[in-house]
């Protein structure tokens, strides 16, 4: 059963009158729609979305990243909140789906945003509401690289800890000279020249 | 509890390269004595950002590489992509078509709560007798799965809007008729197990966490039922047809290894309930959507979460469409993965063979736990 989320909103509304929320439609035919609340306040609203009896949200099944280059795609496809300017130079989002066990609802749609793409990439982390999201956000932190303040134990999971970049970025550049060639074709040469101009010499 | 001395703790680094770990899974272990003081996880081997290559690449074409999450189970993993990408683009499901994905994903969980029988009593140094017999009879279904798909494990069967080819002849028949056998396999199965001393002493008492504990550590599937949790999504949100069946869902006590064993038993005779059923009723008509698009297929913009009850767990997929023909974001829940997070929880202040044995009570399968 899907969560009746005007309800949920006003109720929220009036149980955290500070907290910044909006309602993001789903233009697709699935009709999930979320919401979306700001970093500041998603602690909060996930605390209180957890205890309160008559909601009972106790399961966040899943937590994931997704990066958002492109302001133009943004406001096609992202939707941002009514009266807000779509945030120049895109940001990064975490998605989070909330289901009750007892009451069967679900899943009720979260998304919190960063500022940018580059420095400003810290939500905090929900983990100490829901453990659930400890690996998960770990993921999201290695591939996507949304600093979780508060998170217990942020570090890489998938990729080894020496890695640099964040793979599921938009703009990753994949190396060209993943694959070991015992002589190396013309073509991988050239390429791998672009991303290593002093060692290609050798 | 005395203060530990860091001197006489001893660290162990059980895997990548272990038979017990199912795969190349690594858990950093400290120990004082057999006593395990931390567990540390380390995951990656099988890492190849099935993510990424399917955001570079058609709807449709990332099909195959679902087979190779959870690779016991192409068919539910299959079926959890499809049934995303048709809450993501609208698309109906022919009847006949609901039948036989209802049909392959029971058969699925069979094949893989017996082989899980036969993993888990390996762990416990059962090694070979039980897991041979589950695969004596997985290798008939996989037989099945070969005359329908084409391949016995990385089978690419289903479609937006229904399944790839139709049943062959004779096809259902011979389904029929291993359904019908296969509870004597069972009766075999559980009489190994059930009673057996060793496997009691070893699996009583072991790896149980409360209720409240395993919800919010986002467990699903099995694991969370044998702790009394009736959480079921064949049952709670009834995809595809699966409210036309009648089935129980068994439910354990304690939720520690045995319960976990016991709860796959009692599943398998659930499902074989519903293969039977499903096999009576199936219906003449098409296996796939008259009108769905295989080729240039571009769902609306929009996004869909959706998820299926695998024999892991909850398995979703969750999709982003900006209208093009490649996903913008593609997402899977993993439940391997998500199962895992309260694994040290579940392990702090036993003995390090019991490590083993909770980690094979999870039933994981590193393509999916790595990605």
């Amino acid at each position: 059963m899907t969560p009746d989320l005007p309800a949920i909103f006003t109720r929220l509304r009036a149980e955290l009158p500070a907290a910044t929320l909006a309602h993001l439609r789903n233009p697709g035919p699935s009709g999930q729609d979320s919401l979306l609340v700001a970093p500041a306040c998603l602690v909060a609203v996930c605390q209180f979305l957890h205890d309160s009896a008559d909601l009972d949200f106790d399961l966040l099944s899943n937590v994931t990243g997704v990066d958002w280059p492109d302001p133009a795609l943004t406001d096609a496809v992202a939707l941002p909140a009514e009266g807000s300017a779509a945030a120049v130079g895109g940001f990064l989002e975490v998605v989070y789906h909330l289901y009750s066990t007892s009451r069967r609802v679900g899943p009720l749609v979260l998304r919190a945003r960063s500022v940018d793409r580059a420095e400003q990439v810290h939500i905090p982390s929900v983990v100490a509401v829901y453990r659930s999201a400890e690996y998960q956000e770990r993921e999201i932190f290695d591939l996507f690289g949304v600093k979780f303040t508060g998170h217990p134990d942020l570090r890489r999971i998938l990729m080894w800890d020496e890695f640099l970049d964040h793979p599921m970025r938009k703009d990753y550049l994949a190396p060209d000279d993943y694959q070991y060639e015992p002589t190396p074709h013309d073509a991988v040469l050239e390429k791998a020249k672009q991303h290593y101009p002093a060692t290609s010499e050798s | 509890m005395p203060e530990l001395d860091e001197d006489q703790l001893l660290h162990v680094s059980l895997g990548p390269q272990h038979p017990s770990t199912h795969g190349v899974f690594r858990m950093n272990v400290l120990l004082d004595g057999e006593t395990v003081v931390s567990l540390k996880p380390v995951f990656g081997y099988l890492h190849r950002n099935h993510e990424k290559i399917a955001e570079g690449i058609t709807y449709l074409s990332s099909m195959p590489f679902t087979d190779r999450l959870d690779y016991i189970c192409p068919l539910t993993n299959n079926w959890a992509y499809a049934q995303a990408v048709e809450k993501l683009a609208g698309i109906e499901v022919p009847e006949r078509a609901e039948y036989i994905r209802v049909i392959t994903a029971e058969l699925t969980r069979l094949i893989n709560h017996s082989a899980f029988v036969g993993f888990f009593l390996g762990d416990m140094g059962a090694w070979g007798s039980a897991l041979m017999y589950a695969f004596r009879e997985r290798e008939k279904i996989l037989d099945l799965f070969e005359d329908l798909t084409g391949a016995r494990m990385m089978s690419n069967y289903m479609r937006f809007g229904g399944c790839r080819n139709d049943l062959p002849d004779g096809w259902a028949a011979k389904a029929s008729v291993l359904v019908n056998e296969f509870p004597r396999f069972l009766d075999e199965l559980e009489n190994l197990v059930t009673g057996n001393e060793i496997l009691i002493a070893r699996t009583q008492n072991i790896g149980a966490l409360p209720k409240e504990a395993l919800i919010n550590g986002g467990i699903t599937g099995p694991m969370l039922r044998a702790a009394g949790v009736a959480y079921d999504i064949r049952k709670v949100e009834p995809y595809g047809i699966y409210d036309r069946f009648k089935f129980r869902i068994p439910l354990g006590t304690t939720g520690d290894c045995y319960d976990r064993l016991m709860i796959r038993l009692l599943e398998l005779r659930e499902s074989l309930a519903i293969l039977r059923q499903a096999l009576d009723q199936l219906p003449e008509g098409a296996y796939i959507h008259p009108k769905a698009k295989i080729r240039n297929f571009k769902p609306p913009v929009g996004e869909a979460y959706a998820r299926i009850e695998s024999p892991k767990g909850e398995l979703g997929f969750y999709l982003i469409s900006d209208g093009s023909a490649k996903p913008f974001r593609y997402r899977i829940r993993p439940p391997s993965f998500i199962n895992l997070t309260l694994l040290e929880d579940m392990c702090l202040g036993l003995d390090l063979a019991d490590v083993v044995l909770i980690l094979g009570s999870i039933d994981i399968v590193l393509g999916e736990v790595d990605r």
